[in-house]
């Protein structure tokens, strides 16, 4: 198998593995218990706090676990606009966000919120004038994703923060598909939350990191007990979190030196594609991408076929985003970015990761030449 | 990491299908690997042609026929969709050729997906569109034997 779906999960690192295991047999005690064996647990779970913590550049009490990067991003979006309702009910958010972001912006709509949703430019980016001409008085929060899950384009978060902290106003950035991929660390995008998750990064699944700057204003959502400084409670998936602590320590660490490697085989993998293959188009090209992600549209077939005809050969490639494979409908983010519907349902994701090689491109574009090759054959759509 | 069993030597991919892949089934996989009746009739050797959808909101299938004596002697199809389009208008193709007219106008969607051994729910509305292109020949050709004007595309 080649999988070059890395966007969607990634395998978890064995370093990361081994930190957990102890804590799924023999110390699987509740960090909140008042013996020594909870406090076995709650050691482990202040411990990777301030690892990560030192991993993603904040302070230990910023960092709030969650069960998911959807919930991060749940959290983030409902408990500030909750905390900040009778200051305002304006949101902005853009048209390319994750569903985590976009569907839970729709539902705060469904209860009174404001939400303008940013059009993004054909390279797939968030104009700041536009931005700055969206905020207004009664504007509680902005949230735009740092790199997109399809494209793997990379918003200017950094400029998009000193606009929205001159204004006043809290960021939120999905940072999900650039954690661990960039060299910034997501303590220092200037943003007030940011959300990322373990299983994009080699850690476990189930587990994923909501960071909020002190004095944030922000209500929990899910209500109980107190942990999490209050804002979410549950019992600590203690495992999961030593596990993410690991693979974040991993992930940055290597992070300018895969990120430079990974480029040079994403860079190998367009290349070829353009040079073999006839009316393609790399989506979100000429903008800054995570290095592992590629966007291919390849004109008069389906996304999907493709996906299936790679699949049949062994490799794992992807339409859009895992969450939307059973959904018809063309890529929101495509769509956004001035795709027509024809190229939006003839696109592909490729994305790269720790295991993939040289010997693996070369083996997909060969793959890929025969699919789209024999597809437009099928293709009832002229191709000339 | 050693995640994967990766051949040292990987040669040109060809399509060694070994068990359930996506949600469809070996046979579904079949047709859509190696699908029946793919290609274009000329109009000297056609003389009924279905044309449905619309490939800037979705799928879209083209589908010819060459009636002789009331019976469907050839047939053929091209498709821009997803798998499921592909195989199920490969199905369609693979059950109507030597049908009569009559036969082949009681060929269902349900008929398609029955030969198919199922196909997902969710990908049940692109089995609609091969029995509509073929009905849409079939009303071409029948136009043609009444008025003999010719080419009239249904749609």
């Amino acid at each position: 198998m080649i999988y070059l779906d890395h966007n969607a999960t990634t395998p978890l690192h064995p370093r990361a593995l081994a930190a957990m295991l102890p804590y799924l047999r023999e110390r699987w005690g509740n960090p909140s218990s008042p013996h020594r064996f909870g406090n076995e647990a709650k050691a482990a779970v202040e411990n990777a706090r301030e690892s990560i913590a030192g991993s993603i550049h904040c302070k230990p009490n910023e960092i709030v676990f969650c069960s998911s990067g959807t919930e991060a991003d749940n959290l983030a979006l409902r408990g500030v606009a909750r905390a900040l309702r009778s200051r305002g009910n304006h949101i902005v958010t853009t048209a390319i966000e994750h569903h985590a972001v976009l569907n839970t912006s729709k539902t705060l709509e469904s209860e009174g919120y404001r939400v303008t949703y940013l059009p993004v430019n054909r390279d797939g980016i968030v104009q700041l004038d536009a931005l700055e001409a969206s905020l207004e008085s009664d504007t509680i929060l902005v949230t735009i994703m740092h790199a997109n899950n399809e494209t793997g384009v990379v918003q200017p978060i950094e400029e998009i923060a000193a606009l929205t902290s001159r204004q006043g106003v809290v960021l939120h950035t999905d940072a999900v598909q650039s954690a661990g991929k960039l060299p910034q660390r997501p303590g220092e995008l200037g943003a007030d939350l940011v959300s990322f998750s373990g299983h994009k990064l080699y850690g476990p699944k189930g587990i994923a990191v909501l960071y909020v700057r002190e004095d944030t204003p922000i209500s929990p959502v899910i209500t109980g007990g107190e942990h999490e400084h209050g804002l979410r409670a549950g019992t600590e998936n203690v495992a999961a979190i030593v596990g993410l602590a690991e693979a974040a320590t991993i992930a940055f660490e290597m992070s300018e030196t895969e990120g430079q490697r990974l480029r040079a085989l994403r860079d190998r993998l367009e290349r070829q594609v353009v040079s073999s293959i006839e009316r393609v188009k790399i989506n979100g090209a000429r903008a800054e991408r995570v290095p592992n992600t590629s966007n291919v549209s390849f004109y008069g077939i389906d996304g999907e076929s493709i996906v299936l005809a790679l699949d049949v050969c062994g490799i794992c490639v992807s339409t859009g985003s895992a969450c939307s494979t059973e959904n018809p409908e063309p890529s929101h983010v495509l769509i956004a970015m001035g795709l027509d519907a024809q190229e939006a349902q003839g696109s592909i994701r490729m994305s790269l990761g720790r295991e993939t090689r040289e010997q693996d491109i070369d083996f997909t574009v060969s793959a890929l030449v025969d699919t789209v090759e024999r597809l437009r054959r099928i293709s009832s759509v002229r191709n000339e | 990491m050693h995640m994967f069993n990766r051949s040292k030597s990987q040669k040109k991919p060809k399509p060694a299908y070994a068990g359930p892949v996506l949600y469809y089934n070996d046979l579904v996989i079949d047709h859509f690997s190696n699908p029946r009746n793919v290609g274009e009739m000329p109009d000297d050797e056609s003389n009924g042609f279905g044309l449905v959808g619309d490939p800037s909101c979705g799928d879209q299938m083209k589908l010819w026929i060459k009636v002789e004596s009331g019976r469907i002697d050839k047939v053929a199809f091209k498709s821009f969709g997803c798998p499921g389009a592909i195989a199920t208008s490969s199905m369609l193709t693979a059950l109507v050729e030597r049908k009569t007219i009559e036969e082949a106008l009681c060929v269902t969607d349900d008929d398609v997906i029955e030969a198919l051994g199922g196909i997902p729910e969710k990908k049940k509305h692109c089995s609609l569109l091969g029995v509509k292109a073929l009905r849409a020949a079939i009303a071409d050709w029948q136009s043609r034997q009444t008025d003999d004007k010719g080419k009239s595309a249904g749609s």
